[in-house]
């Protein structure tokens, strides 16, 4: 009895939490202008308009390449600061920690107020480069996280065996060390474009006038009407943002096994 | 000319001093321990000849070029771990061949050496496996076929046996001194366990707290301990408060209470040079029990009670008392142990014990 009543408990919480974001991607599909149930008839119409609306694609393509570029700048800082914090004895190790992951803890609002005001104190304007920054500051944190935790289990003696056989240290972090942190690296990209790709907040106070992302597109187009084109770019949104990291744990998975690890 | 030579090594750590003036001279082709507890400052020593750490001070040489400012990557140096440290993401091929690949050998050479030296393990077949389907003996002849495939100048081992199992090890000593002989590379072994410095080393240095206490051939650090400290380490010991009653030409007489004057041969007793306050050593299993009124046969021959018995099987440690001494012996049993309480004669040869100077340091 009090299993069945837990069954349904659980049943209904999740309901509630993804029932939502069905109803978009079903209503996705509906052929009317109106989204009511029950649904008079199937269609990709919305995704076609959506294809066609240049606002939308400028969008599209603006939050891919800021995602692609905070990622690899993400990925690559990330790596190179938790080599540095995790392999070097360097003064202040903790402290430099807690800063660089600091951005989760503060509120993105403070943070989003806090680099504007900085920019404008020393007298730069908004720009993609502001953008771009202000995403890498935010998810730089994520990637150490994960990075971090990778490379404290790569044992030192390896890469010690690496460079007596003859293996410089820059040979040694290409040949050995890197290929070991890759999972790490690909998690870490992964997390940092989908958390730029959906991130609404920080990006109105950054985006210069004139550049849309996603996120701020929709919103913008919310605040006029609500048109069955948002609902074909929610989908659109939900199966990238949940499909790539499905994809990267996948192939993670595969890498790790076919290495024997 | 030596293939190691340490000369006035020191290494601190901050405040703390980890090796201090430590020199050394390491033959070519031979096999040399460096054995001690944990902290005795033999990793640090083997780390220094390595590479992953430099000396604080003095100077390390290897083939008779100084090495203070040659990283690791050009020093050509064999390394073999506790833990493998094999490269889990590269096949057993892989592995064996990586030092090839920074070094000018072409691919079928590189092939044929690898195979070479997967033959000298005796694990031929393995080569397109991963590490993490291999047991840790094997892991571990794979780590030396790694390490000798580049034929380095020194082969330089950290308590490569200490992750075995106890059958495990002892095969792979014999294995580990084999591959050694037959290609006859110097070697620098690190282990806190005296059986395997023993069995395998040319040469033993001894190490406590960062200095050198013996170096010297196996059967010379076990028979003649140069101080307390090695007495202890090595085997069982007994270590008894004597006096040094006269040095003669052929040796020293010792006298201590309940005892039997010791004439104890001068090699036996390098360090005494006069009468006075002296230690004296005798191994547990050069004590040997008997029943009382068995004939001395040349031999030194003491009452004493069998306290405690601690039986082992083929042998039993037995805790006497003599006197006011409590003293360790071990036997091998013959027919049934002596019980806890039974008197006995404890019978030895005079030419088993050492002396030591009280206090002894290195």
């Amino acid at each position: 009895m009090g299993w069945r009543l837990i069954r349904i408990y659980t049943i209904l919480v999740y309901l509630f939490m993804f029932l939502p974001i069905a109803v978009v991607v079903l209503l996705s599909f509906n052929a009317n202008q109106f989204g009511s149930f029950p649904m008079t008839g199937l269609s990709t119409r919305w995704f076609e308009a959506l294809w066609n609306n240049d606002a939308i694609m400028r969008a599209f393509r603006t939050s891919i390449v800021l995602g692609l570029m905070t990622a690899v700048i993400s990925t690559v800082l990330g790596v190179l600061a938790s080599l540095a914090l995790v392999r070097y004895k360097i003064p202040g190790r903790n402290l430099i920690t807690t800063l660089l992951i600091a951005p989760i803890l503060v509120p993105e609002v403070v943070l989003a107020v806090a680099l504007l005001l900085f920019l404008n104190f020393l007298n730069f304007g908004k720009s993609f480069t502001l953008l771009l920054a202000g995403h890498v500051i935010f998810t730089l944190p994520f990637v150490i996280l994960v990075v971090q935790a990778r490379l404290v289990s790569i044992k030192r003696d390896v890469e010690e065996a690496a460079m007596s056989l003859g293996a410089s240290p820059m040979q040694t972090f290409f040949a050995i060390t890197l290929p070991l942190l890759m999972p790490a690296v690909a998690a870490g990209g992964l997390f940092a474009f989908t958390i730029s790709f959906d991130d609404i907040t920080g990006t109105l106070f950054w985006k210069p006038g004139g550049i849309e992302t996603v996120p701020t597109q929709i919103f913008s187009m919310l605040r006029n009407s609500i048109s069955p084109e948002i609902n074909a770019l929610g989908t659109v949104m939900i199966v990238l943002t949940v499909g790539l990291p499905l994809i990267g744990a996948a192939i993670a998975r595969t890498l790790a096994t076919r290495s024997g690890q | 000319m030596s293939a190691v030579s340490l000369s006035n090594i020191v290494k601190r750590f901050g405040d703390y001093t980890a090796v201090h003036q430590m020199s050394l001279d390491i033959e070519e082709g031979s096999f040399v321990t460096l054995l001690g507890p944990s902290g005795c400052g033999k990793t640090t020593t083997l780390r220094m000849i390595a590479g992953l750490l430099d000396p604080t001070e003095g100077d390390i040489t290897i083939k008779g070029k100084r090495v203070n400012d040659v990283p690791i990557h050009k020093r050509n140096l064999g390394l073999v771990f506790q833990n493998y440290a094999l490269f889990p993401h590269k096949t057993v091929a892989e592995n064996v061949a990586f030092g090839l690949n920074y070094r000018d050998v072409g691919k079928d050479d590189a092939k044929r050496k690898v195979a070479a030296a997967l033959d000298l393990v005796q694990l031929p077949d393995l080569g397109g496996r991963y590490p993490k389907e291999l047991s840790g003996g094997q892991q571990q002849r794979i780590a030396l076929a790694r390490a000798i495939v580049i034929e380095p100048d020194v082969l330089l081992l950290d308590e490569p046996l200490s992750a075995l199992d106890a059958n495990l090890r002892e095969d792979m000593r014999v294995e580990l001194k084999r591959i050694q002989q037959s290609i006859g590379v110097t070697t620098v072994f690190v282990t806190h366990d005296q059986t395997e410095a023993l069995a395998m080393s040319d040469q033993i240095i001894v190490m406590s707290e960062g200095r050198v206490e013996q170096v010297g051939a196996p059967e010379d650090v076990y028979n003649t301990p140069a101080t307390e400290f090695v007495a202890k380490f090595l085997g069982a010991s007994n270590l008894l408060d004597a006096r040094c009653r006269d040095v003669a030409n052929g040796g020293i007489v010792l006298e201590l209470p309940d005892f039997p004057a010791i004439p104890i041969p001068k090699e036996r007793a390098p360090k005494v040079t006069g009468p006075g306050p002296v230690r004296l050593v005798i191994r547990a299993e050069k004590l040997q029990l008997k029943a009382p009124g068995t004939p001395e046969n040349g031999c030194l021959s003491v009452d004493a009670i069998v306290e405690t018995v601690d039986y082992q099987g083929q042998s039993a440690r037995y805790f006497v008392r003599v006197g006011d001494h409590q003293m360790q012996a071990v036997n091998m049993i013959e027919d049934h142990p002596f019980a806890a309480g039974a008197k006995v004669a404890l019978q030895f040869r005079a030419r088993d014990c050492a002396a030591l100077p009280v206090g002894s340091r290195p």
